[in-house]
């Protein structure tokens, strides 16, 4: 029987195995390749998702354990409206390859959603599952900090 | 020319590696233009290999591998400036493989001089052996070299085409090229009248190209500022499409699953396991290995793990102390290279006194972000090939061998990449996806390699052993005397690419040491390859990823022993020999108020290398934390000659130091049973945003040449963390990863 599941609030019905993890429904079945695979045991934080607003490792959650709605990067904004914490990674220029971005602005919209105005500590403890070869930490942190202002202000 | 075309007919000189035979190519052949492989659409024209306007626009042909160093960008404000297009107003295509996109570099820096001394003469001859890698095919990425390649050749694309279509508007006004200028894609006359690029390329394709003077860099309205990347709003809302990211109509997804004995055969396979699961198509035979195809990518690596594998063992020795006792016994045969040999090494100068020390440094992997995949389309007479690649001729070239196909008969569509610190010029999993799509015409299939597969079977840094003897005197260093052992990529990846045998002196294994602008009277540096098959290959920065930690900590050491500040010493050392090295270090003596003392519970420590072309010195700061010992602050100072983009280079200078610090922290890959024991991140670790320093960089520009960025920041990271943590605790480290011996924050 398909297993129901609501991405960027559409509904899908996928006919997989329950234990297929989501992060490869969502790229293999629905077609969402804006959610990356990086290590698939949550030690890169490239495949992060939110699930009813809590970021998740979507290489962790099988198919058949999702419960909520799920939101993926191409669902937080477009490159025609993007939403502010978006907006904040462009201006300040923060990708370089770009492949665990996805995952970094997902985790930290989902940080920001909780506290709006976090510290460089509070950055550090909710970002630091999330790996970055090309070393973009800095920009990231700067880009939060811009992000928090601009949604403050909104 | 002429005598290009001879050592090119007898024993090609590839910087370190003299590749012997096989290339044969006359004067005309290296001079002769390459064609052109774009075609425009109706009513436009392709004005030259990188400039191509029709009714989609303006597309400008960016061929180099866009793996996060920005090059999509900078490349084609090279051609806007002198095109006199906006920036919003182009669209930017990294286009096909093709001889025309050649790297009229790389040949070039392979030479095996210092660099940092290199007269008019040998920067004319650089260029000339430069044009020879168009007939040998070199449209690679790597090495720093995109810009030094595009500086004035895509300035000089831009002026010729928009002269070109000056020329165009000028016949058709029937008013002198002289009087039109040009302004946002438009051709304007005097008396007002504007003609739009778009409506000109037909008739400025069929006119002789025209040359044109280069502008003053004063009047550059694009270079020398930020610009916005053109990658940027795609890869900030998960639209950039990634190799791994090419979805096709009726894709199949498959995975693989490789011999972990590097270089050993697979001896039987029983996959009848695999084939009862759920999903799964077909199992292949890779030879070395198998490749799953299922209906998605999990499935499949499912599948492949369900493989019952006989595996044959490899040939190098089966764990790593017994692949450093080989690399040791390079140091018993006779030296491969001895690129420097200043005043007597071998003689103890009277009345100095004499350090040595040993060192060692562990293989590395690349540990892209996004592991290694292609995708592949086999038709029977045609074979497409999807990825992230640094090199599409030769992944061109080597698929079409794959499935016994001519090379024309393949096309490479080349995509972001997610990383590639040289990972991406290797071809090995362009031609297992082809392989495996060979297997199957007309069905296109995605070959995934899981983290696993990409970290065990990657063509890794060599590790490296050094032994240096030197001795100071009066607060000088009087005399360096190096010896490098390691295995050679570069004389590898010459037989992955071109099929050929190398030979000669390896400027890899001594690059970042023999090359260094240090006046030290008596100065040698010999270099001995380790003989073993281990796959190898070039990693950020290459030879000075090793050398920058080896040679520059026992500078420090020198420094120490003359009782002398480790950073005046260096200084005093560049000072005598090349005035920009001496600069950078004064530079980051500045920015970080360097004074030679710290307090209690902080350490600092500075690394210097040259390399690329680029003198670069950072200063790394740690302290005593109660999680551990911390970096806190990091200082880079780099001169490039020219800076394009000088936001740009500060990403690339701090993300080249993160990737240095990564592996000096944690980096390491040691083997058992002649596979490879680390298998993902939690056992290849890297630095996260928490244990990364607040980093500052200054770009200067006094080298008379333009010079890369990608890869310069990686080396003098390295020692600089060392060095600090000797400030700090008053051990040497004098191998790596340093998490074996200090108690850093994790």
């Amino acid at each position: 029987m398909p297993t129901p599941l609501t991405v960027n609030g559409t509904r899908y019905d996928i006919d997989l195995p329950e234990d297929v993890p989501l992060l490869w429904v969502l790229r293999d079945e629905i077609g969402l390749t804006g959610t990356k695979y990086g290590c698939g045991v949550a030690a890169c934080g490239a495949c992060t998702v939110q699930i009813d607003g809590e970021a998740v490792r979507s290489c962790q959650v099988p198919l058949g354990d999702v419960r909520g709605e799920v939101t993926t990067i191409e669902g937080l904004g477009t490159p025609d409206a993007m939403a502010a914490i978006q907006r904040a990674w462009a201006e300040h220029q923060v990708a370089q390859c770009g492949y665990c971005q996805s995952g970094q602005i997902m985790q930290a919209a989902a940080l920001l959603a909780e506290t709006p105005a976090p510290s460089d500590d509070e950055i550090d403890a909710a970002m630091q599952g999330n790996l970055c070869r090309c070393g973009t930490y800095p920009r990231i942190r700067a880009a939060i900090h811009s992000a928090a202002k601009m949604m403050k202000e909104a | 020319m002429a005598s290009i075309g001879k050592i090119a007919r007898r024993s090609f000189l590839i910087g370190s590696a003299a590749i012997v035979g096989g290339v044969a190519f006359g004067t005309y052949y290296v001079a002769r233009p390459a064609p052109n492989p774009l075609t425009p659409g109706a009513g436009g024209g392709a004005l030259n290999p990188f400039v191509l306007i029709d009714a989609n626009g303006i597309t400008l042909i960016a061929p180099r591998a866009e793996m996060g160093q920005g090059v999509q960008t900078t490349w084609a404000a090279l051609i806007a400036e002198e095109l006199d297009v906006e920036m919003d107003q182009i669209r930017v295509l990294h286009g096909p493989a093709a001889q025309a996109y050649y790297n009229s570099a790389l040949l070039g820096e392979a030479l095996p001089g210092k660099g940092y001394d290199k007269t008019s003469f040998g920067h004319t001859l650089a260029e000339t052996l430069g044009r020879v890698g168009k007939v040998m095919n070199m449209q690679v990425t790597g090495g720093s070299t995109s810009m030094v390649d595009g500086y004035s050749r895509m300035r000089a694309a831009g002026a010729s085409a928009r002269e070109t279509l000056k020329q165009a508007a000028a016949d058709l006004l029937g008013v002198a090229r002289a009087d039109l200028r040009t302004e946002k894609a438009m051709v304007i006359a005097a008396d007002g009248r504007e003609i739009a690029y778009a409506d000109l390329a037909e008739a400025a394709a069929g006119l002789d190209p025209i040359d044109a003077p280069l502008r003053d860099p004063a009047q550059w309205r694009i270079l020398g500022k930020p610009v916005d990347r053109v990658d940027m709003v795609d890869k900030v809302t998960g639209t950039a499409r990634f190799g791994i990211d090419v979805r096709l109509e009726g894709m199949r997804f498959a995975a693989l699953r490789m011999n972990p004995h590097l270089g050993g055969r697979m001896i039987r396979f029983d996959d009848s396991p695999a084939r009862a699961m759920p999903g799964v198509d077909r199992v292949v035979n890779l030879g070395n290995g198998i490749a799953v195809v299922a209906s998605n990518t999990w499935l499949a690596m499912q599948a492949a793990e369900a493989v019952e594998i006989d595996w044959e063992m490899g040939t190098n020795p089966p764990d790593t102390e017994a692949v450093f006792d080989r690399i040791a016994a390079g140091f018993d045969g006779g030296a491969n290279s001895t690129l420097r040999d200043d005043g007597d090494a071998a003689t103890l100068p009277e009345g100095a006194t004499e350090i040595t020390a040993e060192y060692r440094v562990p293989y590395l992997a690349h540990a892209t972000m996004e592991p290694m995949n292609a995708t592949a389309l086999y038709s029977g007479i045609k074979l497409e090939v999807w990825c992230g690649n640094q090199a599409p001729l030769f992944t061109r070239k080597s698929c079409a061998a794959a499935v016994g196909l001519a090379p024309e008969a393949v096309e490479v569509h080349t995509t972001y990449m997610g990383g590639g610190f040289g990972r991406r010029g290797e071809l090995d999993f362009s031609v297992y996806a082809a392989q495996v799509a060979a297997e199957m015409p007309g069905t296109p299939v995605q070959l995934t390699w899981s983290r696993e597969e990409d970290m065990t079977h990657d063509f890794y840094r060599p590790g490296a052993l050094a032994r240096f003897r030197g001795a100071v005197k009066d607060g000088k260093a009087v005399l360096l005397d190096g010896q490098i052992a390691a295995q050679s990529p570069t004389q590898q990846a010459m037989g992955r690419w071109l099929g050929l045998p190398a030979a000669g002196p390896d400027k890899g294994t001594v690059d970042g040491a023999f090359n260094q602008p240090y006046a030290i009277p008596n100065f040698r540096v010999r270099g001995y390859l380790a003989d073993l098959t281990i796959p190898v290959g070039f990693w950020r920065s290459v030879g000075a990823s090793m050398n920058g930690f080896l040679f520059d900590s026992f500078i420090d050491e020198m420094a120490h022993a003359a009782g002398r500040d480790p950073l005046a010493f260096r200084l005093e050392l560049a000072r005598a020999e090349y005035a920009p090295a001496a600069t950078v270090l004064e530079t980051v003596r500045e920015m970080s108020d360097w004074t030679g003392e710290t307090p209690e519970g902080v350490g600092r420590g500075v690394g210097f290398c040259y390399s690329f072309g680029t003198p670069t010195a950072t200063v790394i700061e740690v302290r005593d934390t109660k999680d551990g010992i911390a970096m806190s602050r990091a200082w880079i100072a780099a001169d490039v000659g020219v800076a394009l983009d000088p936001r740009n280079l500060e990403a690339q200078l701090s993300g080249g130091m993160v990737y240095g610090l990564s592996a000096a922290c944690f980096g390491e890959i040691t083997f058992a049973e002649g596979a490879v024991e680390q298998q993902n991140f939690p056992d290849y670790d890297a630095l996260r945003i928490h244990n990364t320093p607040t980093t500052e960089v200054r770009i200067l520009q006094n080298q008379e040449h333009i010079s890369g960025a990608g890869e310069p920041g990686t080396p003098p990271s390295m020692p600089a963390l060392a060095n600090a943590l000797f400030d700090l605790t008053g051990k040497r480290a004098r191998s790596l990863p340093l998490m074996h011996d200090f108690d850093l924050l994790v």
